[in-house]
């Protein structure tokens, strides 16, 4: 009884998803929380226009960004997003295998990103130059600190979706949701551009 | 079926051709601000304007190149609600900026 109740939900799940514009419609629903987002981040980046020159007699951008290493993390952020497009082919082809080492490769090059802004920051309050030093401080933290918070939410639904591909396969729903990852992934690589523009470069020169 | 269902999603699909499209014109408008800085051999307000532009441009080729973006009819409704989205954008950034640097001015 038990699983004849779960397949039938099971069918009508999925033929509901199977209906030819449910994929377009989830994929327009998703864009639209991505807007909103964007309004975030920009509520966060009008706070640091504001703020970013408060030093309050603490360091600059000047003696705490290093572009080297701002650089390895911009193109561990652009290859992944790349690496993700070539997910979208291969779904777009049926290849299995190639969707989940490509998601692999994403994955492993966003963990990348995440592990060395949380060096990043942790090097930063290690030598006392925390967010509660100045008010530059404080929005630089909140600003770069969401955009790694969403980046990291983003690895955990990646791991999902690996998990789901491999197990169920490139199924409707699972294709649907790869590719609102995907929309999501490309907007915080978008964020990103943002940040090292207006927040370490800018604040270099 | 699957290959149909893709399809429709419109804004969402891409060739190899425009990912990696996207991925070269990435690299140089990502590297011509990192250049201008770490070089630092023009002017601070020339730097800051060819920060600005590179980062312009390297977002347009991302919604382009990566999300898609264009002026068909499937992405209409997308590239409305961005503009929308940018309009909002506009009043808080530019709005937050002018107030307090007008309120800064005025306590000097």
């Amino acid at each position: 009884m038990m699983t004849t109740d779960a397949s039938s939900i099971d069918i009508a799940y999925n033929e509901e998803i199977e209906h030819p514009d449910t994929i377009a419609i989830q994929t327009f629903g998703f864009w639209i929380y991505l807007m909103s987002d964007l309004i975030l981040f920009a509520t966060l980046f009008a706070t640091f226009a504001v703020l970013g020159g408060a030093y309050a007699g603490g360091p600059t951008g000047k003696e705490l960004f290093d572009l080297p290493y701002l650089l390895v993390e911009t193109l561990l952020l652009l290859f992944s997003s790349v690496s993700y497009g070539l997910v979208i082919l291969a779904v777009h082809d049926s290849k299995k295998k190639n969707v989940l080492i490509g998601l692999a490769v994403t994955f492993l090059l966003g963990l990348g990103f995440v592990s060395m802004e949380i060096n990043e920051f942790h090097g930063m309050i290690a030598e006392g130059h925390g967010p509660d030093i100045s008010a530059f401080l404080s929005s630089f933290f909140t600003l770069v600190g969401t955009h790694g918070t969403h980046v990291t939410f983003g690895l955990i639904w990646m791991a999902v979706v690996i998990w789901q591909v491999a197990v169920k396969g490139l199924t409707s729903p699972v294709q649907s949701r790869l590719i609102r990852l995907s929309m999501f992934w490309h907007f915080l690589d978008i964020i990103w551009i943002g940040i090292f523009s207006i927040v370490y470069l800018m604040g270099v020169v | 079926m699957s290959q149909a269902s893709i399809d429709s999603a419109g804004a969402s699909m891409g060739s190899l051709k425009s990912y990696l499209t996207g991925f070269v014109l990435s690299l140089i408008l990502t590297a011509i601000p990192f250049a201008l800085v770490i070089s630092g051999t023009l002017s601070s307000s020339v730097t800051l304007a060819g920060i600005f532009s590179a980062g312009i441009v390297q977002i347009l080729v991302h919604l382009h190149y990566f999300l898609h973006l264009d002026t068909s009819s499937a992405a209409r409704w997308n590239v409305l609600a961005l503009i929308f989205t940018l309009l909002i954008m506009a009043l808080f950034v530019g709005g937050t900026i002018w107030i307090m640097y007008d309120l800064y001015y005025r306590m000097m």
